[in-house]
């Protein structure tokens, strides 16, 4: 179920996923500062494209198909887990069935017990089960939560690499600061090395969630949440927006090229090649509401960007600005 | 002068909100012209909203739930409809009105479903089972019902007059404040709470005090049933934790109305702490809701299993103890904020305890089958239902504790197939079997059995098919909340969970059948003596429907299951006990405060909502003037004659002592 190469088709040039649902007439994005920087992105989004390998991994679902090892981690333990409670959960409800059915009023062969009201030992006994499997449970669950604990770094010899993430209003900022290059909507990270993302919200709360990465990490304005993922082969994967944020909200999904380190190389140095810059005035841009931005690239992006949101040196998102009647009644996105 | 208010504010260019009000406005009016053509209406001013009777409030409450409930379910078919659409597509709600109809439906049908449904089933129910003649404070008990009621309809004037809020059932700040929600819609959800949570809260201290202090003599604390155990932890749930959520909406008022930052993300303010507030809140909820529905399921399989409840005791400590640890795990539904390990790993072990009395729940009932001779009526098999439900549901809940696993299925519709499992399977399930088992005593006669089978075998099976889809979309990684979705792979499984929520509405239809049905046919279906289900608890020593004063003289409890022990004798010596002395009865009189106050409050709401302030002032005085005039109040008491208890209790003795004569005479 390859269903992910139709993302990867548009960016060639077809008509884009959701503009197939706009009428003919209107411009595809109504954000104009926007539909600029998308146009003179459009090779960058090429040189992506042509760099991704479109080998798509057979990739559904997506949660028990990690392509890391937090993801393999974490599906380990939600198979465990799993395995755990059926163990007791299929006798419970096997034995429902049976002693419902057994003790019904037209079987006269079952005995009729109508004083049996209490039993020590079978007290003890219902107590008992859910209590072993909980102490084995809680055992997992307290070594998972340390081992996977999303701010611990993931074992590796090289330093990972910086990535800081800011959700807007509706879309995904990721900034190298390493690198100064910035992109929107897409992120691309090189196979086998870790990578630790420093996540922000321009306005509202988000998740930023890869699901074949593992863990997923509220974004909060004025706030940093860390987190560590690595990506084990190379691959494209959907990374999405996990909590509601607001009419945008389910365009807010974004790819993941999972490359080998020297075509990352090779990507940051054709992204400096090309695009707008990202510093206060185009970002105050890129705060304003818009649906379905489709990725871009900055040429270069100012490295102290982020700690000045996170400070809120630059201030939060602005809101809706129209509505019917007005936006104190029923603020609107479209108009 | 009208605030914010214009006639611009009907949103026209939605037709969806305006026909479904349109058509819901027509059969309000269709329903006035016919009670006014009948000359109904001092019937019903008299018998029902004036009443305080807890009998009377808590089939309103339950009217209540039952109505909301078709509004939160045509919701639900909205929602599930446009996710089966919305592949590649819009499909056919645009995002400012799919995102008011999820909200809308959480709400509706945690406040205003479950809620009123459990707390309808407890007024009825705990004063009988208790051996009483009516719940602590009766004026009070109106008021709650009223309030709750008011609630509802801020709700529903929202369809016409504005719009709902967008934010989800907790509008989580910042997208709830003003700057990112500046409409009306967050405000319509924060006054309807915040007038129902009132409501709420008056219900829980009145049955507290019911279930401490109101008991007939040698009822003990032991003696009672168990379903007064799960009311006594539910109420005291609810006097703890919705002053919580009051105190957090009206800081969210405070930011919205008066430029507060509680929660903003400016000049200090920390969203995180109105997630922390609102599930420490938010957690008891959902005991508060399905503790209730498992005394439900204690009442039903004792009786359907002719057997008393097995392991009492052990039910009453695990009762009490989900009653604690229900205040310890509000952590788990944000693992993935960036707590560290040690603070997540504490609250999913602790939220994984709470399985342990849960388990042992299951365990008891199905002990309780075990040696009985089981009655396949309609509420069993809603219990039965439950069971297997119930089990696979709470697996997915400590699948969920386990922090790492969570971290994947956060926010998924994983986690929405997981609360429906044991929202639809534990309350929903639990009030349905409440509502069959319940229903004779309230009305005098039963409900139709084949039609209550046959919605129960639809909502079962229509429960499996719509939401074991969401688990795997879950898995599939595609969230909740989306108005529209790329990704082919997850479109065939919505819609098969369409397909489940088609035959859900069917099962819905089928239950409307069957109340329909069973009105027609009551004089075949009808309750003679008041004990269809040969039944162990007090309420069935009540004629049914039980008088107002619900016993002619109050029963001396000998033992647990009060009325079991009393039938038992009567069988021994072979004809009833003698008549007793009667006396006379001082019962409360009805009292429009609870009407009126709501009026007031509904005006209050509105007004506030659409920021006109003079209207708020002349509310809220016209309601502190109907408190007044009740506190004023000279006499309060009125006087049922002994002849009169005397007249209702001999019929019933002698519908009795014709149902043990039949007895003795057949072999």
């Amino acid at each position: 179920m390859k269903t992910l190469d139709q993302p990867q088709q548009s960016r060639l040039g077809a008509p884009s996923r959701a503009d197939s649902h706009r009428k003919p007439d209107e411009p595809p994005d109504k954000t104009g500062p926007l539909r600029c920087l998308r146009s003179v992105n459009a090779r960058a989004a090429r040189c992506a494209v042509f760099m991704a390998p479109i080998v798509l991994t057979a990739c559904q679902p997506a949660v028990l198909d990690p392509q890391g090892p937090v993801g393999l981690a974490q599906k380990s333990i939600l198979i465990d887990s799993l395995a755990i409670m059926l163990a007791i959960v299929i006798p419970t409800i096997a034995a429902t069935f049976a002693v419902a059915w057994w003790f019904r009023a037209s079987n006269m062969r079952a005995r009729y017990l109508p004083d049996w009201v209490f039993s020590g030992r079978i007290e003890l006994v219902t107590w008992s089960i859910p209590l072993l499997t909980i102490m084995l449970l809680g055992g997992v669950a307290w070594i998972g939560s340390h081992d996977l604990d999303p701010a611990k770094p993931l074992p590796s010899n090289t330093p990972p690499l910086e990535v800081q993430v800011v959700s807007l209003d509706w879309k995904w900022l990721f900034i190298y600061p390493g690198q100064r290059v910035a992109s929107v909507n897409q992120l691309v990270v090189p196979t086998g090395l870790p990578v630790h993302f420093s996540l922000t919200s321009a306005s509202v709360m988000n998740i930023f969630f890869v699901p074949q990465l593992g863990t997923m990490i509220y974004t909060m304005n004025g706030m940093r949440t860390q987190l560590n993922l690595q990506a084990d082969a190379p691959g494209t994967f959907r990374g999405l927006s996990a909590h509601f944020s607001g009419d945008g909200f389910p365009d807010m999904h974004f790819d993941v090229l999972a490359v080998p380190a020297e075509r990352f190389a090779a990507w940051i140095e054709a992204t400096r090649n090309t695009g707008p810059t990202l510093d206060s005035g185009s970002y105050a841009e890129l705060a304003m509401q818009s649906i379905n931005t489709h990725p871009f690239t900055f040429r270069a992006a100012d490295p102290e960007l982020f700690q000045q949101i996170v400070t809120q040196k630059l201030p939060p998102g602005p809101g809706p600005r129209t509505g019917r009647p007005h936006p104190s009644v029923s603020p609107r996105t479209e108009d | 002068m009208l605030g914010k208010l214009s006639w611009a504010a009907i949103p026209l260019d939605q037709p969806i909100p305006l026909i479904a009000s349109g058509m819901v406005g027509l059969v309000i009016i269709g329903v006035l012209a016919w009670v006014t053509l009948k000359g109904w209406f001092p019937y019903l001013w008299r018998e029902w909203i004036t009443s305080v009777d807890h009998k009377r409030i808590g089939i309103m409450y339950i009217l209540l739930a039952m109505v909301m409930l078709l509004r939160g379910f045509s919701d639900a078919i909205m929602m599930r409809s446009q996710q089966a659409l919305a592949f590649q597509s819009p499909g056919y709600l645009p995002p400012e009105h799919y995102n008011q109809i999820f909200t809308a439906h959480g709400t509706l049908m945690i406040f205003f479903v479950a809620m009123p449904f459990v707390i309808g089933l407890m007024n009825f129910v705990v004063p009988l089972q208790l051996g009483v003649r009516d719940v602590a404070f009766p004026t009070l008990n109106s008021v709650g019902f009223w309030l709750t009621a008011t609630g509802a309809l801020l709700v529903n004037i929202s369809l016409v007059v504005g719009e709902f809020s967008r934010a989800g059932w907790l509008p989580y700040p910042p997208y709830s404040e003003l700057i990112y929600s500046p409409g009306v819609g967050v405000d319509y959800y924060l006054w309807s709470i915040e007038i129902s949570g009132a409501g709420t809260l008056l219900a829980a201290i009145n049955l507290v005090t019911t279930v401490l202090k109101l008991h007939a003599p040698g009822m003990t604390y032991t003696r009672m049933p168990m379903f007064c155990w799960t009311t006594l932890a539910t109420s005291l749930l609810i006097v703890a934790a919705f002053p919580i959520l009051t105190a957090t909406l009206a800081m969210l008022v405070l930011d919205r109305y008066l430029g507060f930052h509680f929660f903003t993300n400016e000049a200090g303010g920390n969203q995180m702490m109105f997630v922390n507030l609102i599930w420490a809140f938010g957690h008891p909820e959902v005991y508060i809701l399905v503790l209730p529905a498992f005394g439900v399921f204690s009442e039903v399989v004792s009786t359907f299993s002719g057997k008393p409840l097995f392991g009492y005791r052990s039910m009453v400590a695990a009762t009490m103890a989900i009653c604690i640890l229900s205040y310890t795990v509000w952590l788990h539904h944000f693992f993935t904020m960036g707590a560290g390990a040690n603070v997540n790993a504490i609250f999913g072990i602790a939220s994984m305890i709470i399985a342990v009395p849960t388990g042992v729940k299951i365990f008891n009932w199905l002990f309780t089958m075990y040696g009985g001779r089981v009655v396949y009526s309609t509420p069993l098999l809603w219990s039965l239902g439950f069971m297997v439900t119930f089990v696979i549901g709470g697996m997915t809940g400590v699948l969920l504790a386990v922090p790492p696993a969570d971290f994947v299925l956060h926010e998924s519709l994983f986690q929405v197939a997981h609360f429906h499992n044991v929202i639809i399977g534990g309350v929903l399930f639990g009030a349905f079997a409440g509502y069959t088992y319940w229903f004779p005593k309230a009305f005098g006669f039963r409900l139709h059995e084949g039609l209550g089978k046959a919605s129960f075998w639809c909502w079962i099976t229509g429960f499996y098919f719509a939401f074991m889809p969401l688990y795997v979309l879950g898995l599939m990684g595609m969230t909740r909340r989306m108005q529209h979705y790329d990704v082919a792979a997850w479109h065939p499984w919505l819609l098969i969970a369409a397909g489940g929520a088609a035959l859900i509405l069917l099962g819905i239809g089928l239950q409307i059948a069957q109340l329909a049905v069973s009105i027609r046919r009551r004089e075949q279906l009808r309750d003679e003596t008041g004990d269809p289900w040969n039944g162990r608890s007090l309420e069935w020593a009540t004629p049914s429907p039980p008088p107002d004063f619900n016993f002619a003289v109050l029963p001396n409890i000998q033992a647990a299951e009060a009325y079991w022990g009393m039938k038992q004798h009567v069988l021994k010596q072979a004809r009833l006990d003698a008549e007793p002395a009667y006396a006379d009865i001082e019962m409360p009189r009805n009292s429009p405060t609870g009407f009126v106050c709501a009026f007031f409050a509904t005006i209050m709401g509105f007004a506030l909502i659409w920021h006109i302030w003079w209207m708020v002032g002349l509310a809220a005085l016209g309601a502190y003037a109907t408190f007044v005039v009740f506190a004023w109040r000279d006499v309060d008491e009125y006087i049922v004659p002994a002849e009169a208890v005397a007249r209702i209790d001999r019929a019933n003795r002698g519908a009795r002592s014709e149902a043990l004569a039949r007895r003795q005479a057949a072999p």
